[in-house]
């Protein structure tokens, strides 16, 4: 019966399929965004984006700084509306003002520092914030704490007071806060900027687990290219345009064209192609285990 | 001036529930001249021992002697200390507060030479500035406000720099920045370590930059100096580091790796020294293997695992 199928069938058995594609997170359009209302020469810090962010993706964002990462940030959760063009967050145009509360329930932000994020002087308070803020009952409110602070690992600090915490710590508090709002899309703009190596790691290892346990949508802006390899696709800003996109291994094998863009490779990586530049023939590596693989193999064979 | 701690205590919030000793016997000698490394994780005490080096924080336990400064001694100048001993703290871009860069950079100027004339605060400035890579007749009479985060780093830079201090001391420097705004600063402090001040110590978590930078290092651990030499000594010891939940640099953690399977790699943990070492050991390799065979694995430096 297959064999009969027409090439028109085929095309209509596609048609319903399309229609049935799960709506995008994030959805940009041609979008522009300008800070300031002069007409003439305008500086557009976002500027002529076009962007699908799938629900459930795990997506980098680099970039200089000024590159328009920040802005894109913000155009997604509804605190900045696109100048031109549309953005649309599941479906819902962040344009329509009696939207953007949806919307912002719909997309959590975790910013940079840890010190500027806390409401409260007990952990539990400060992550009843948003909750209580968007009429949660209050039997509700505890079980989302509950599992908001589970979900961050940091369960035992319920009653402790945030400015005893580590840095690290205070970020998955932050984290904790935006989860009892129960959004679909975390974006984290620099939130690992101001951490140290043990803070990053556990704040990383928090954004992966949601993202693979609960199918969160991840939006990691980062000037750590380290951390963009931990993501399932990079994305690269530079003049407010998206000029690259692709998984973090297509995005850094591209080396040259990152370094237009005032970009640096992983260190691994940057090692590696200094080895290739001169000769050795050594595969890719992303890390220092991958990079004394490559070398290792390489000598084996000379 | 050379600074020399020993048996260097402090605790903070003494004779209450909160007591808490961060530095618990800190000996290190930082010789003039360095290109100093202070690496810990946080709550090591290492920004507790920062402060004290410009008596920031007083000394209450041990002893602390930067130069001819005797911080034990109650008669020290702490005044004059602090103009030659300068810090920037974590993102010291916040710290800016005058209307304009000229006065911000000659905030500390002013308050350290009481009585300094215009044109020589002027001069001063002028030159703090040019160090710090900022065109002064450009941005002198702008608000801090109106530059870039990185332009507003090197003016709060400047600030400090301009009372020619001769030791320089930057907590996380680099904290922040972007990977080329990382590797500008780490140019303008060398630029000012050749020119400027003849001691730098940085404080920082990143490895790669202590291992690039660096002429010696400290590691702090619960108050006290794990470790101190060179960062080839230092990130020699991976093992003990990974106790203390340090990480090494790629290049150290890749050698260590390389070792594990019979290649060693004699390096200093910079990018290029260890490209330059692994060439060599492939270029080796290549020349003795097609010919002769047989003892090439010698020049590796270690047994391999080639038949």
């Amino acid at each position: 019966m297959e064999e009969f199928t027409t090439v028109s069938e085929a095309a209509e058995e596609g048609v319903p399929a399309q229609a049935e594609a799960p709506v995008p997170a994030v959805r940009f359009e041609n979008v522009k965004y300008t800070y300031d209302d002069d007409e003439e020469g305008t500086v557009f810090a976002v500027n002529g984006v076009t962007l699908t962010i799938r629900a459930g993706e795990f997506v980098a964002v680099l970039g200089r700084n000024g590159s328009g990462k920040s802005t894109l940030a913000k155009l997604i959760n509804a605190l900045l509306r696109p100048t031109e063009g549309k953005v649309t967050v599941f479906g819902l145009d962040t344009a329509d003002a009696k939207k953007a509360f949806e919307i912002r329930k719909s997309a959590g932000m975790v910013f940079q520092n840890p010190d500027n994020q806390t409401v409260a002087s007990v952990v539990e308070d400060d992550v009843a914030f948003g909750p209580e803020n968007i009429g949660v009952p209050r039997e509700e409110i505890g079980e989302r704490i509950t599992a908001a602070l589970e979900a961050v690992g940091m369960t035992e600090f319920r009653h402790a007071t945030p400015s005893r915490l580590s840095g690290g710590q205070k970020q998955r508090i932050a984290i904790a806060g935006v989860l009892a709002i129960q959004p679909k899309i975390m974006i984290l703009d620099e939130s690992t900027a101001m951490l140290d190596p043990k803070g990053r790691r556990e704040v990383m290892d928090v954004v992966k687990k949601l993202n693979k346990e609960q199918g969160m949508t991840v939006i990691l802006i980062t000037h750590f290219m380290e951390e963009a390899l931990e993501a399932e696709r990079a994305v690269v800003m530079h003049r407010g345009e998206v000029v690259m996109d692709g998984t973090p291994e297509e995005i850094f094998a591209r080396a040259d064209e990152l370094e237009t863009y005032n970009l640096t490779l992983p260190r691994a990586a940057y090692i590696c192609r200094r080895l290739q530049e001169a000769g050795m023939p050594v595969g890719n590596a992303f890390n220092a285990e991958e990079l004394a693989e490559a070398i290792c193999a390489s000598l084996q064979k000379g | 001036m050379r600074i020399v701690a020993k048996g260097l205590t402090y605790v903070y919030n003494p004779k209450s529930p909160f007591a808490t000793q961060a530095l618990k016997g800190v000996d290190l000698t930082i010789e003039e001249g360095e290109f100093f490394g202070i690496i810990g994780h946080t709550g090591s005490g290492k920004s507790t021992f920062v402060q004290h080096l410009n008596a920031l924080i007083r000394l209450t336990g041990g002893e602390l002697k930067i130069g001819d400064y005797d911080l034990a001694d109650k008669k020290c100048k702490v005044l004059e200390l602090r103009s030659k001993v300068g810090m920037v703290f974590q993102y010291p871009e916040y710290q800016l507060f005058a209307e304009t860069v000229k006065k911000d950079v000659g905030f500390g100027l002013k308050n350290f030479r009481k009585g300094i004339s215009e044109e020589e605060a002027d001069a001063a400035i002028r030159e703090a500035l040019r160090v710090a890579g900022i065109d002064y007749d450009e941005v002198a009479e702008k608000s801090p406000f109106e530059l870039s985060g990185g332009q507003r780093r090197r003016v709060a830079i400047a600030g400090v720099i301009v009372t020619k201090p001769e030791v320089l001391i930057l907590d996380e420097p680099a904290a922040g920045l972007d990977p080329l705004g990382k590797k500008e600063l780490m140019e303008l402090l060398h630029a000012i370590h050749g020119q400027w001040c003849k001691t730098v110590v940085i404080v920082s978590h990143d490895m790669d930059e202590i291992a690039e930078n660096c002429t010696h290092a400290a590691v702090f651990s619960e108050g006290r100096v794990a470790l101190c030499g060179t960062p080839k000594e230092i990130f020699s010891r991976g093992d003990e580091l990974a106790a203390m939940g340090l990480g090494v640099p790629v290049t150290a953690r890749a050698a260590q790796i390389m070792r594990g399977r019979g290649y060693a790699v004699n390096t200093d943990f910079t990018c290029d020294d260890f490209v330059n070492k692994v060439l060599a050991l492939y270029r080796a390799e290549n020349a003795a293997g097609a010919p002769a065979g047989g003892t090439h694995k010698e020049s590796a430096g270690g047994a391999g695992d080639a038949e």
